[in-house]
């Protein structure tokens, strides 16, 4: 899994989940249509009309694969509709220093990839970027690695259960439901029950 | 697994739970409770039809309405077609997989972290789950329970297992006593503006002692609840008597002989002495002050008595601009003080803060006075439940007399959701959990504070230290 892509970016620290797709979106019961829907508030004018200046809203970034934010993205709720939303929009990598756990892991379960970049790179790419806002990176996921012209080579780490899943296409729920003998045994072991309901 | 190491209880709960663990892979996590709501499970089940898999545990899911359900009286119907049609949808999925549910009309149905812990679901050592954020709240209890997506809530509904790797420790110290005025909400809204929201990523939270021993169990929901706010995926506190006190009794609690089984086992829960934990911080209960947030995350916090920060003396460029954001979005001026702030709306309620200690927090303030005629207060509890008990102790008409709103359970105007939420500009003083833009209606500015300090706020109209009134 390559990404070669130009960026987009949102310089913003702390973006929170419901910044990415506001609450009102999530009384739907598919996963359709969020992408439209995706950083409403401050992508869309009262009116509806998209905000030009609005970074989501310019062509470039409507090409751009990858998306560069301040640290600590995808704080707040657990919503999976962010990670779904941001894919819709066309998105395949989130570059930030750190990611809040609930959003990670979503996101890897959606082919996102949520790429943890050291300070210092980060910084330097955010310069490279408004020197050069045509510049695009080169994600390597087997290497776990990202290049840009004229840049330093970053290493980010990713849990290699989850980069094997990502490569080999493994479905998460398959893998657990054929460890049913281990569940079974597991749940024998303790004779828990709750309900009294049904 | 080393079995003489001393261990945290967050690692004693931890390998109690280990299904299948293999080299290199996330540990098969086993989960004693799954919570279900009708926002973030439409999908998992969806998921479940097209694998053709069943709920392998009904008997430990359970699931309730509490986002999208609007707060008016019951025998109304929800107008919101999209809203209804999510409820219904959540019904049907309840009926058709065999899950026990507390529909909009059952009279126990509530906010869903209110109604685990109400009915003797939620239990100490358990592993609890829900596709819900703020599932930390059942950590009171000396659960390990944490938020999921909706993959997740698919992967338990369909295993009644997780993939999942340990978190750090953290333990989050309190010492001291509780000023009068000074509740069990300022002691994390002090955490999170002290270690910032992104400040407990990748752990878990164990909040230790004198503080904390000395709250009661609501109180101490009402901390763990906030624990994602700091970062923390969870957040638990050790169980002592007062826990065994609250469970005792409730519906799913165990009788008889299991119960003395449980509390035996309960007791080998807590923390071993010469445990030690990945990382710690203290908080002096002694000097806290009330809080209430300024900005727009839970981090961006201060005593009551302070100033708005200025962006300016920020070091670090982008945590400058996002202060500068803040405050613009907040239309406030660094320097200004924030007590004396004028509000439009309080909202009382929320999973962190509408059990009956909260209501009566409120009403203590309320009674005898008026909410001011420049706000708007509406008071919403956590579950119908709550909502007869007040009743009963009659806390819905000091309220109604003050001039506020008493509505039906749901999440309310902590996510606006339901039609309950601020218009664009106004303020409000909320004991929600959440500041984010638009997080009470797009627009909406939130304060966050204690019910104390949010009816202090109602009766003056401005926002308003409780101890000056
Ligand atoms: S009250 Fe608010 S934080 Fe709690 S479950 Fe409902 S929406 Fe989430």
């Amino acid at each position: 899994m390559q990404i070669h892509s130009t960026v987009a970016v949102l310089p913003n620290d702390n973006i929170d989940t419901d910044q990415i797709i506001p609450a009102r979106f999530l009384k739907t019961i598919s996963k359709e249509g969020l992408g439209d829907q995706l950083f409403f508030d401050w992508r869309y004018n009262a009116d509806g009309s998209p905000k030009a200046d609005f970074v989501l809203n310019t062509p470039a970034a409507k090409a751009s694969r990858v998306l560069l934010a301040g640290d600590n993205f995808g704080c707040g709720s657990s919503r999976e509709h962010a990670p779904w939303a941001l894919t819709q929009y066309g998105l395949q990598a989130v570059l930030s220093t750190s990611f809040a756990d609930i959003f990670k892991q979503n996101s890897l379960k959606n082919r996102l990839l949520p790429i943890v970049m050291p300070k210092e790179a980060h910084t330097a790419l955010f310069a490279a970027l408004a020197e050069n806002p045509a510049l695009a990176v080169t994600i390597d996921l087997p290497a776990q690695t990202m290049t840009w012209p004229g840049g330093p080579v970053v290493e980010f780490p990713i849990d290699a259960f989850a980069k094997d899943c990502l490569l080999q296409g493994v479905d998460e729920i398959g893998y657990v439901l054929k460890q049913d003998t281990a569940i079974a045994a597991f749940e024998a072991k303790r004779s828990f029950s709750l309900n009294t309901l049904i | 697994m080393p079995s003489n190491k001393p261990r945290t209880i967050i690692e004693k709960i931890w390998d109690r739970h280990i299904v299948a663990q293999r080299e290199g892979a996330p540990a098969v996590l086993f989960i004693d409770l799954h919570l279900v709501h009708e926002v973030t499970s439409p999908q998992a089940f969806s998921g479940l039809r097209e694998r053709g898999v069943k709920v392998r545990r009904p008997d430990l899911t359970f699931a309730t309405v509490d986002h999208s359900t609007p707060t008016t009286p019951r025998n109304l119907p929800i107008v919101d077609q999209v809203a209804a049609a999510q409820v219904a949808q959540l019904e049907k999925n309840a009926q058709e997989f065999g899950i026990p549910y507390f529909g909009f009309q059952d009279r126990n149905q509530g906010i869903v972290h209110v109604i685990g812990p109400e009915q003797g679901l939620t239990q100490p050592g358990m592993t609890v789950v829900c596709g819900d954020s703020h599932t930390a709240t059942h950590g009171a209890f000396g659960a390990l329970a944490f938020g999921i997506g909706t993959s997740e809530v698919e992967m338990v509904l369909a295993t009644q297992c997780l993939l999942q790797r340990p978190s750090k420790t953290f333990e989050v110290n309190v010492e001291g006593t509780l000023k009068p005025g000074v509740s069990a909400k300022d002691i994390i809204l002090a955490l999170c503006a002290k270690i910032g929201i992104g400040g407990g990523t990748g752990c878990v939270f164990e909040f230790t002692g004198s503080a904390i021993r000395s709250l009661s169990m609501e109180e101490r929901m009402t901390v763990c609840n906030m624990s994602i706010e700091a970062g923390a995926r969870a957040g638990l506190i050790a169980p002592d008597e007062k826990t065994y006190e609250y469970i005792k009794g409730r519906k799913f609690a165990p009788q008889g002989e299991a119960w003395e089984q449980a509390v035996a086992f309960w007791k080998t829960l807590p923390t071993d002495e010469g445990a030690t934990y990945d990382h710690s911080v203290r908080i002096d209960a002694d000097t806290l002050e009330p809080m209430i947030t300024f900005g727009t995350n839970p981090g961006m916090g201060m005593a009551i008595s302070g100033t708005v920060p200025d962006p300016a003396a920020q070091q670090d460029p982008l945590e400058r601009e996002s202060l500068r954001k803040a405050l613009r979005y907040m239309n406030l001026e660094a320097g200004q003080p924030i007590a004396g702030q004028k509000i439009d709306v309080v909202f009382i309620g929320s999973c962190t803060n509408s059990r009956m200690t909260d209501l009566r927090a409120a009403a203590s303030v309320l009674a005898g006075r008026k909410v001011n005629p420049g706000v708007r207060m509406m008071v919403v509890p956590g579950s119908q439940e709550i909502k007869r008990q007040a009743e009963a102790e009659g806390l819905d008409r000091v309220f109604r007399e003050a001039g506020a709103e008493w509505r039906e359970a749901g999440c309310s105007m902590c996510i606006a959701m339901n039609g309950d939420q601020l218009s664009p500009g106004q303020y409000s003083v909320s004991t929600s959990n959440r500041n984010f833009e638009g997080r009470q209606g797009k627009g909406g500015r939130t304060f966050l504070a204690s019910p104390l300090t949010a009816a202090a706020s109602a009766v003056a109209g401005v926002v308003t230290d409780v101890r000056s009134l």
